[in-house]
């Protein structure tokens, strides 16, 4: 196999956004995974996706308007979901399904090619400059700082929010904190592995963790793990096969989840679940 | 205000249409333990809220451990009580143990970016030993029974070191067993801690025989305060439930109210 083309700046390049794009989105997957929030993140993603196209269209820095956009869906669903004014599943539908409209309505009106486009929608982690991996590797250094910064804030908000606020744990505060990390995370994220597929690569390796230890600090450092192998990983395979990398990546990461949910030692009945009776009980 | 550790005058609490407290005013003594007594939606759960600083007064007056509550200093109350409430669905699969959740009462003494040191472990196990848990410290919290996850709650909120102890439904949807176990428990650190405690239950079968004083409420009022023998009669039953009074008595001669 000639693994030549790993000498190349871009494909560095590529490995290096692989890294620090799996290490930020496993991280904040963690959190969408133990507060049950996956379509809030889906959300966030596409809201992400048709921000970038308004700026596409506009004219002015995509990653901006992603951003914005992204943050936007959560300050909207999160207190609706919040305040118990609509189901979760409710806001979270009506918020997705104007973001997805949006996105197609600005990649309509854009002039000329969509090109650019479709690689906001596909991602193309080979083509990442130098200024995207600063920004991925901002973001990721800031997602792992705070976390194990504030690690004992979001773990009580994480397990109950409710509980966490009676303990005087400022709560509510940790948990828009972690959705403006969330999109921060996508928003890097978005041009190497695509408005699209970008939310598997939150979601997967930490759905993968979390079959696989009861103990938090490991399920962070499993799914960083998984998160990074993905990117690895799906690089290859897109390498030897000349076929997208963000859809391997995210394949690989499925592949992972599958293998994961498949020898979970959660799945078997622990022998102390299971008491036997004493003699004489009923 | 002397030993008083909680003075409410005329709260009144509303969650969007319904109002869920009508002009409530209640004073505590240190180390009271006080039962409050109603049926569901009487406004028992939104009373604990006005004193822990998580409910929002429309109007009236609450001091609680000194402070006026006002919407931005219930965060600093809140470290100094303890709240258990009812059984939660905790997922199975949560990777946290036992030791684990109890530590989360210490985290609000702690503050923001202190961490869990030799004294808060040793406080933590300390507690998980009183509540007798300690066999169970390394277990996934998600694999707890509800009488146990209730055990857990008490040590979690004993670890905060409170000075007010409040008490939700800490026994509702459990066995008659595990209820017992928890009314005993509830009562053993109230005598051996002194510690003020409010406990909140819609039935009368698990109102603890240590309380001082009991508060009937109905429909977002206080309408009745008093020693529980004054108080529980089957009079006052029968109207504070709208309950026949003939039910009344069935049910209490068959033990199901006492």
């Amino acid at each position: 196999m000639d693994l030549s083309i790993f000498e190349y700046q871009f494909m560095q390049n590529a490995i290096l956004s692989a890294f620090l794009g799996g290490i930020a989105c496993a991280t904040v997957g963690v959190f969408v995974v133990l507060m049950h929030m996956p379509f809030i993140g889906v959300c966030m993603a596409h809201a992400a996706f048709a921000g970038a196209l308004l700026g596409l269209w506009l004219g002015f820095n995509p990653l901006i308007g992603a951003f914005a956009l992204s943050l936007l869906s959560a300050a909207i669903v999160g207190p609706l979901a919040d305040r118990g004014e609509l189901s979760p599943e409710t806001s979270v539908g009506v918020i997705f399904s104007l973001m997805l409209g949006l996105a197609f309505l600005f990649m309509g009106l854009m002039p000329g090619t969509k090109s650019g486009a479709l690689e906001l929608l596909w991602g193309s982690i080979l083509t990442n400059t130098r200024g995207d991996i600063i920004f991925l590797g901002i973001v990721a250094v800031v997602v792992v700082g705070l976390v194990f910064i504030f690690y004992k804030e979001i773990q009580a908000t994480i397990f109950h929010r409710d509980m966490a606020l009676s303990v005087g744990i400022p709560a509510t505060v940790i948990l828009y904190g972690i959705l403006f990390l969330t999109g921060a995370t996508i928003t890097a994220s978005l041009r190497s592995i695509g408005g699209l597929l970008i939310f598997s690569l939150i979601l997967n390796p930490a759905a993968a963790a979390y079959q696989l230890t009861y103990s938090m600090k490991r399920m962070f450092l499993l799914s960083a793990a998984f998160g990074v192998f993905s990117g690895w990983m799906g690089l290859l395979m897109s390498y030897l096969f000349n076929i997208p990398s963000g859809a391997t990546i995210v394949v690989t990461s499925s592949v992972i989840f599958l293998i994961a949910a498949i020898f979970s030692p959660k799945r078997k009945v622990k022998g102390w679940q299971v008491k036997p009776l004493a003699g004489g009980e009923l | 205000m002397g030993d008083t550790v909680i003075d409410i005058e005329n709260a009144v609490v509303s969650y969007r249409e319904d109002v869920a407290l009508r002009g409530v005013s209640l004073k505590v003594k240190s180390g009271e333990f006080i039962g409050i007594i109603g049926s569901n939606g009487a406004g028992k759960t939104t009373l604990l809220t006005v004193v822990n600083g998580l409910g929002k007064l429309l109007s009236g007056r609450v001091w609680v451990l000194g402070h006026y509550l006002t919407a931005g200093n219930g965060h600093s109350l809140r470290k100094k009580v303890g709240y258990v409430a009812q059984v939660q669905n905790i997922d199975p699969r949560m990777p946290m143990n036992v030791r684990e959740v109890v530590m989360i009462g210490r985290y609000g003494l702690l503050g923001l970016l202190g961490r869990p040191g030799r004294h808060d472990w040793k406080v933590v196990d300390e507690m998980l030993a009183l509540v007798g848990m300690s066999h169970l410290a390394q277990r996934p919290i998600g694999h707890l029974s509800g009488g146990e996850q209730q055990r857990v709650a008490i040590a979690r909120c004993l670890a905060q070191e409170p000075e007010l102890f409040l008490l939700d439904e800490p026994t509702a949807s459990l066995d008659w067993k595990a209820q017992t176990d928890i009314l005993e428990l509830v009562k053993q650190i109230h005598d051996s801690r002194h510690l003020t405690t409010l406990f909140v239950t819609h039935d009368l079968s698990c109102l603890p025989v240590a309380c001082d004083r009991v508060v009937l409420m109905k429909a977002g009022l206080i309408w009745g305060e008093g020693s529980p023998g004054e108080l529980l009669t089957d009079d006052n039953l029968s109207r504070l439930y709208d309950m026949p009074l003939s039910e009344v008595k069935k049910r209490r001669s068959e033990n199901i109210l006492v």
